[in-house]
């Protein structure tokens, strides 16, 4: 698995000015700078994107693709996110942003917010089934967090698949129905507003096999959107009620549960990073359930997003105000097809290699190194702070000499020596 | 084999640094590898030690030493003392002022879950000299 894990956040070297702005910020100390520029250490980053908002030098980018990469499939289903809704100004209804869509390319779509819907219906459902408090398995950076970090808390994530792969599904399902075309002659487009939900296509979270065939940025999709909407050629119907919009700001996921009101909805990943470790010292007391959204304000705050996340949770709210409360429900009991089927696994990256004694001797080294160190957490090095710092040399990713001012006493002891 | 040590000291009355020491100690020992459930014994035994050494003690010293296959907890305070250890042993007797009640702390579950959680406990305390508590947790 490890070996064919791609990654949806990149860099491009020659913009890259080895500044420290990434390794600081990145809430897995997954960047380190060696001989001036950065480098991701691919087991320990969780494609939250932090990194891409904050390089100032546009060094940090997103792996996607543009919608002409599509082009070999019979049939294109677009899959727009809720928080593509949005980015517009002065929109009080989704059915234009759905026809615009038609407009710039796509044969269909099936909005993201209808499979949000039975996701929220399903929820209800296998609730009281599951650890409390249940945390919701909607953003992928989040769930790759806990994956590394938190593997106290994986029994309590909710094990269904995303609404954006719920969607591909039926989708697929509804078009071959349809159509009369092969599976694979469909193509499902995820409309992303991040570069978390682009890796999870590439590397599924709880299944084994994804029925999207892509995804687009938001933003590249965004002015093509901006002209197609201004005179859209066909009428369509939307089929996502208030329940499945709410999905892209904080909190939506939660209050489209209804009758669930112990909840706790955070944003922001080193909020989120406070919140599970304190979920995992049972210091919340007792949730039914918790909402994790790695970026501002929601899937709205997305890297890949146009629009202000703020403001954008305004505008969310003028769009619901006309529609339904929900216009999905299941029919039955939860499908076999929204549930996963792959186990939630720890991926210890932070944790020392070896046997108990030989982490225990490399634990000691850190510790004693860390003594040594001036505890400036100035990076000079490369790695985020001093501690990181003692963590790669004893892990043998960096050399003591490569701290600044350990080298500079040595040299002064050298100088004093000749004197 | 020498021992891992650790210092905090912990400020009387302060709500918000009270659980500092037991996160960052958390996250040390996760690094070091330590199992899931023992952190999770070593973290709520010291995080309620934490918040006694804060709300009834007026503050207090934790020294934590970490062994291979063990780590042993030291809460030391010059509070005010427990009269009748046993009744402050006992789950829901709590002596905690209405002001701290009122903040959600003071259900009587501090040294009680400090002793179910820990794998060896002792206590002893003087009334008007303070209180001093170790705690040792097995690692798996």
């Amino acid at each position: 698995m490890s070996n064919t894990y791609t990654h949806s956040v990149t860099l491009d070297k020659d913009l890259c000015q080895g500044c420290i702005n990434c390794i600081k910020r990145c809430p897995t100390e997954a960047i380190r700078v060696r001989n001036g520029k950065a480098i991701i250490l691919k087991e320990r980053c969780i494609d939250c994107g932090e990194c891409v908002r904050v390089c100032p030098h546009h060094a940090k980018k997103v792996i996607h693709n543009v919608l002409s990469d599509y082009s070999h499939f019979k049939h294109l289903v677009a899959l727009p996110a809720p928080s593509l809704y949005a980015q517009f100004n002065n929109l009080h209804d989704t059915e234009i942003v759905l026809a615009g869509l038609l407009d710039i390319g796509f044969d269909s779509f099936y909005e993201v917010a209808r499979a949000a819907e039975l996701v929220s219906d399903a929820t209800r459902k296998i609730i009281d089934k599951i650890p409390k408090p249940v945390i919701s398995s909607a953003c992928p950076a989040v769930v790759r967090l806990i994956k590394v970090r938190f593997p106290h808390l994986i029994e309590h994530v909710l094990p269904f698949v995303s609404p954006m792969e719920l969607a591909a599904r039926l989708a697929k399902q509804e078009i071959m129905e349809k159509t009369g075309l092969a599976e694979e002659e469909i193509g499902c487009i995820f409309i992303s507003p991040c570069p978390a939900k682009i890796t999870a296509i590439n590397n599924p979270i709880g299944s084994s096999k994804t029925y999207v065939d892509g995804a687009v940025a938001m933003k590249d999709v965004y002015p093509l959107l901006l002209s197609s909407m201004k005179n859209p050629s066909k009428n369509v119907d939307a089929s996502a009620g208030r329940i499945g919009i709410s999905w892209a700001s904080s909190g939506g996921e939660s209050s489209g549960l209804v009758t669930v009101e112990n909840y706790l909805a955070c944003d922001g990943i080193e909020n989120v990073i406070k919140v599970l470790e304190d979920l995992e010292d049972d210091k919340l007391g007792k949730l039914d359930f918790v909402e994790l959204n790695a970026c501002p304000a929601g899937c709205v705050g997305g890297v890949l997003t146009v629009e202000n996340p703020f403001i954008a949770k305004t505008k969310l709210k003028a769009i619901r105000k006309y529609l339904p409360v929900s216009m999905n429900n299941l029919q039955n009991s939860i499908p076999t097809n929204m549930l996963w089927d792959t186990e939630l696994e720890y991926n210890p990256v932070f944790e020392l290699k070896g046997n108990r004694m030989e982490r225990f001797q490399k634990y000691s080294e850190m510790e004693q190194l860390l003594e040594e160190l001036p505890g400036l957490d100035c990076s000079f090095c490369g790695s985020p702070n001093c501690r990181t710092f003692a963590d790669d040399v004893v892990r043998g990713y960096a050399k003591k000499e490569d701290c600044v001012v350990i080298m500079r006493r040595k040299m002064d002891k050298i100088k004093s020596a000749l004197e | 084999m020498e021992p891992i040590k650790f210092n905090y000291t912990v400020p009387g009355d302060d709500f918000t640094a009270a659980g500092q020491a037991s996160t960052d100690l958390k996250r040390k020992l996760k690094t070091m590898g330590v199992d899931s459930k023992s952190l999770r014994n070593i973290n709520i035994s010291l995080y309620e030690g934490e918040i006694n050494l804060a709300i009834h003690a007026g503050g207090g010293e934790i020294t934590v030493l970490v062994f291979p296959d063990k780590v042993e907890m030291y809460l030391d305070d010059n509070g005010p003392g427990i009269v009748d250890i046993e009744l402050a042993l006992t789950e829901g007797y709590s002596g905690a002022s209405d002001a701290v009640r009122s903040l959600g702390f003071g259900a009587g579950m501090g040294l009680p879950n400090m002793k179910k959680y820990a794998d060896e406990f002792y206590i002893e305390s003087e009334v008007g000299k303070g209180t001093h508590i170790k705690m040792i947790v097995h690692l798996q």
